[in-house]
């Protein structure tokens, strides 16, 4: 009963939502066009590909309510690829950053399609499990270059023609990617699939009797999920020129985690709100050097006790409380 | 004899039986794991930490105090198993309500706490911590040289999993314990302190890694990052055992062991990821671990 | 002439020859300040640089010099970001320490192209002044080819023959290995076996297990920090030394046998470019640096941060400039001559050479303190340490 009533709350704010939202786009597509002026570009670029990271994992642990706990690995080896791409084989860069969406497309679609039959915890497990192959396939691979990672990536020419090695021409190309990949998940969210997606973290017995293929949509989240956590992984590997083994490992996997966490989960600008303060945070506070790993356990247990929703959960005053599909004992 | 893949017997023999003491932490640490995650509910992320800290209170008593490994055994699993209390009562449970993601993130993050700062304090390159005197020295079984220590921690990780395990499955204190997990309200009716059996039952938990912590101390760094990547290890072995099952965690904690010593010897690079291999067939075939009872 | 006049005239004229406006040198210290290196470097590495400016006086000669720091917590991608920004956004002449093979070759392709120099101490990898070889970088303290082939020579001198390989499974770990490998296997002597360990890994009894019954005379350790230590305390508990192996180091540090604790690390070979109690130019410094640090001695990558340093800001002060290539051209120029590393000079490649010496680790009855570790075995002349210019295929060296 409850979540009928909950997606009816839902329709009926659908108009208050949306044109909240289109603020919540407008306002960061205008903070996002100032930003290299005052702020180092680089780094804006970095927030930018980590916020896209995010929300794509969002879509599967907030809106999918799926808890994937080897979400680097999709963002890695799309990275690795791009990389080769625009390095060994001089491809364009939407050349190589598309092949590496692709990668991440394919691995999503193994991953999902075994580990869906699994729930809760057991999902997670593995998720992780499969996490851990490919970075032993990362680290054992000679084309990876293993520690040193794959350095010197070319930026190259957008379609041959715009050179983007500047640090001014590429910005405008992570911007609209970025901003693409955020509105079509946003397209995604609110859309019949959204609705049936929300349906299902709420209820699954109930999804089921009422006829969706639950499994087949937990699927699609999954690789829409992982290509976006791809398309993220490819961009970030231009922008730094850089593939190394950091991006595939576990640990990759949990500060995304973090960062849609602290952002709150199942909203749509949590997760950039969430990316851009851990991203910040590494990056300014990194003159505390180790204790840098104490304040992001203390942000941890924080959020955990009381800051559920998260930032932008708490800011929007949501209704729904952030909940992840697992077998609850108190339901059976 | 016959040569098992080109390896001769005595080689392989010696590599189980190295196996076989990496399994007794594997087994002790998800020992503790599983009682956690089995009675409690609990993912505790924290288990790698305070293994941990149960290896660096062994190192305190013996620098500051004088105490040497054999009061360590007693006091440092009582110590960390108190701390365990501590945060338990603080912390985790105001999340027993709610699904099981937030205690694994608060436990994670509690974990990046506790290594962050002895990091911080100590630095990384592990304070040594010598093997016990009595301990010391081997015998040489002909295949192999095999220290004394190793043969020690061995023998009594078992020791302590077996009895553990009777305590659970076969005394009173047991049953009562397994039917609070299934219905607190039943058996709090009948007198008994449910939320203190609790409590409890996660500090014997977290005292098991302290316990296994001190076992490691001689024979591993003790370092601030020591549970860190063992962590991840023993959640596979917990899983594949199946998630409430302590006899599972201590057979499949002794099988990894001995499966890593295999591997060591045929395709050593891959004896970091062969549990995870196999993390994902078994649960691809028997969806609840190998003991575990669909929950 | 009198005192006054004589003490006025030459005020005076430091006064008037005093340029009229001083030079601005930023440096960055870019180093592990969290991970398995921050011992080794870390803290100990800014303070080294610290005490080069100092040492340097640099207002006297006008030039001011500050010194900032990061941490790259051992990460390429970490060090990438922070370089580029220090170079490209916040005016840094020169990244100095960038432990880690992996992060070193980072920062070496970011400073390529950049107005700004690498000054590096503590990243082990040979390719810094072989394939990936810039004009801006400067490679001192050690690197992957002299400490495998010093110590593979060292060790064979002493008689020892025929080897095991115990390799880290990563880049840095192979590298040793052959190096070391083919040093051996050229120079009379045979290696049994070799076998990659996962990299970290804490437990090494089957990896020694199978060094032992190869029955090679040396085991050579091909891998560092909590691996090597882990491989060395683990040995003495199977008593490998005892069957009559010795074990070989192939990259061991000062602060690795501190932390391993004498009765574990005695009798170990290794070799490193720098030891507090070589001579009285070392004591003094490592001393006054001691006590800056709790006690702690130095290690050779720390006194390298120091030693680069010095001769870079020496290098500005005679190309009065702070243009890159103008002042890494006269760091070549310019034969080095410190306390710490003796002389020296800096080759087209990049590369810093100076003596190496194989220590052997004392028992503990041998030891008259804490830090009080090294036998010195043998000295390998800087021109023999390392790998010779035409052996690197580093394009700026014309063969």
């Amino acid at each position: 009963m409850t979540s009928f009533v909950n997606l009816g709350r839902e329709t009926g704010r659908s108009t208050w939502a949306v044109s909240g939202h289109a603020l919540g786009f407008a306002a960061l597509l205008i903070v996002a066009i100032v930003a290299p002026v005052f702020v180092y570009p680089v780094f804006l670029m970095k927030v930018m590909c980590f916020a896209l990271f995010a929300c794509a994992f969002n879509l599967l642990l907030g809106y999918g309510g799926l808890l994937s706990f080897g979400h680097a690995a999709y963002f890695g080896s799309a990275s690795y690829v791009a990389a080769h791409a625009a390095k060994v084989w001089g491809l364009t860069p939407e050349i190589s950053i598309g092949l590496g969406v692709l990668t991440a497309i394919g691995l999503g679609a193994v991953v999902g399609s075994i580990s869906i039959r699994r729930q809760g915890i057991y999902f997670a497990m593995v998720t992780l499990a499969f996490a851990q192959m490919v970075f032993f396939f990362a680290l054992q691979a000679p084309f990876t270059g293993g520690e040193d990672g794959i350095q010197a990536v070319p930026r190259g020419e957008l379609f041959g023609i715009f050179s983007l090695a500047s640090d001014r021409a590429l910005y405008p190309f992570v911007l609209a990617i970025t901003f693409g990949g955020l509105l079509l998940i946003y397209r995604i969210v609110n859309s019949p699939f959204g609705e049936v997606l929300k349906a299902i973290r709420e209820n699954e017995a109930r999804a089921v009797s009422l006829g969706y293929h639950v499994n087949r949509y937990k699927l699609v989240t999954f690789v829409l999920s992982a290509g976006l956590a791809g398309l993220a992984g490819s961009t970030k590997a231009l922008v730094f020129q850089l593939a190394t083994l950091t991006d595939v490992h576990w640990s990759m996997s949990g500060e995304v985690v973090l960062m849609t966490l602290i952002g709150g989960m199942g909203t749509i600008f949590g997760p950039v709100v969430g990316a851009a303060l851990i991203v910040t945070m590494q990056n300014y506070l990194a003159v505390l050097g180790g204790w840098v790993t104490v304040i992001q356990g203390v942000i941890f247990v924080v959020c955990v006790l009381l800051f559920r929703k998260g930032i932008v959960g708490v800011l929007t005053g949501n209704i729904r409380s952030p909940r992840v599909k697992s077998r609850r004992k108190s339901q059976k | 004899m016959f040569d098992f893949l080109g390896i001769p017997p005595q080689a392989l023999f010696g590599q189980l039986l190295l196996g076989l003491i990496n399994g007794s932490f594997y087994a002790t640490l998800s020992l503790g794991l599983a009682i956690i995650f089995g009675l409690l509910n609990i993912i505790n992320f924290a288990h790698g930490a305070q293994y941990m800290l149960g290896a660096f209170i062994a190192w305190f008593m013996l620098t500051y105090l004088g105490l040497d490994y054999f009061w360590a055994l007693i006091v440092a699993p009582i110590v960390v198993g108190i701390s365990g209390i501590v945060i338990e009562r603080l912390l985790v449970s105001r999340l027993y309500h709610l699904d099981h993601l937030y205690g694994l993130l608060l436990t994670f993050g509690i974990a990046l706490i506790l290594q962050g700062t002895l990091r911080n304090v100590y630095g990384i390159s592990g304070l040594p911590y010598a093997i016990p005197q009595p301990l010391s020295g081997g015998t040489n079984l002909g295949f192999m040289f095999l220290p004394n220590y190793r043969a020690w921690v061995v023998v009594l990780s078992l020791v302590v999993c077996v009895s553990t395990w009777l305590v659970i499955e076969k005394t009173k204190l047991g049953a009562y314990l397994r039917a609070a997990t299934e219905n607190p309200a039943l058996v709090g009716a009948f007198g008994i302190n449910v939320p203190l059996l609790i409590t409890l039952t996660y500090g014997v938990g977290v005292g098991l890694a302290g316990f296994a912590g001190v076992l490691a101390a001689p024979v591993y760094s003790v370092s601030p990052n020591m549970g860190a990547d063992l962590i991840i290890v023993v959640f596979a072995v917990v899983v594949i055992g199946g998630m409430g099952s302590i006899l599972g965690a201590i057979v499949t904690g002794y099988g990894l062991g001995l499966v890593e010593g295999l591997t060591r010897v045929v395709y050593p690079e891959a004896s970091s990821v062969i549990i995870f291999v196999i993390m994902a067939v078994v649960l691809l075939i028997k969806p609840n671990g190998l003991f575990g009872r669909a929950a | 002439m009198n005192t006054k006049a004589l003490m006025s005239s030459v005020l005076l004229s430091c006064w008037v020859i005093a340029p009229a406006s001083a030079l601005e040198v930023k440096l960055g210290v870019l180093t592990d300040l969290s991970g398995v290196y921050a011992d080794l470097a870390g803290e100990g590495s800014i303070q080294a640089a610290r005490m080069a400016v100092e040492d340097f006086k640099g207002s006297e000669r006008g030039i001011n010099v500050t010194i900032t720091s990061a941490d790259h917590q051992n990460k390429p991608d970490v060090a990438s970001s922070i370089a580029r920004r220090w170079v490209n956004s916040d005016g840094v002449n020169a990244v100095v320490d960038v432990p880690t093979s992996s992060a070193a070759l980072a920062v070496n392709e970011i400073v390529r192209d950049a107005n700004a120099l690498h000054l590096n101490s503590t990243g082990g990898t040979s390719d810094l002044t072989g394939k990936a070889c810039s004009p801006h970088t400067v490679h001192w303290t050690y690197d992957t080819w002299s400490v495998a082939n010093s110590t593979a020579k060292a060790v064979m001198d002493t008689g020892l023959k025929s080897w095991f390989f115990i390799t880290a499974d990563y880049a840095f770990g192979h590298a040793i290995e052959r190096d070391a490998s083919a040093f051996v296997e050229t120079h009379g002597g045979q290696v049994l076996g070799s076998i990659r360990h996962p990299f970290p890994n804490q437990d090494f009894s089957s990896f020694l297990l199978q060094a032992q019954s190869s029955g090679a005379q040396v085991i050579g350790l091909a891998n560092a920090t909590s691996d090597m230590q882990n491989s060395i305390r683990q040995a003495s508990e199977f008593g490998i030394k005892e069957g009559g192996q010795s074990l070989a180091g192939l990259l061991v540090f000062l602060p690795d046998v501190h932390a391993m604790g004498l009765q574990a690390a005695q009798g170990l070979y290794l070799t490193e470019s720098f030891y507090w109690d070589l001579n009285d130019g070392t004591r003094e410094w490592s001393k006054r640096f001691a006590d800056a640090r709790g006690g702690n001695m130095p290690s050779m990558v720390q006194a390298g941060v120091y030693a680069s340093v010095l001769h870079y800001l020496k290098a500005v002060e005679a190309s009065e400039s702070t243009d890159a290539d103008t002042v890494i051209a006269k760091m070549k120029e310019m034969p080095t001559d410190d306390p710490l590393f003796g002389q020296g000079k800096i080759r087209e490649d990049g590369r810093k050479i100076h003596d190496m010496y194989l220590f052997q680790v004392k028992t503990p009855e041998a030891s008259t303190g804490p830090w009080d570790y090294y036998e010195v075995v043998a000295t390998v002349p800087a021109e023999q340490a390392f790998r010779p210019l035409d052996q690197g295929e580093c394009p700026l060296v014309n063969n």
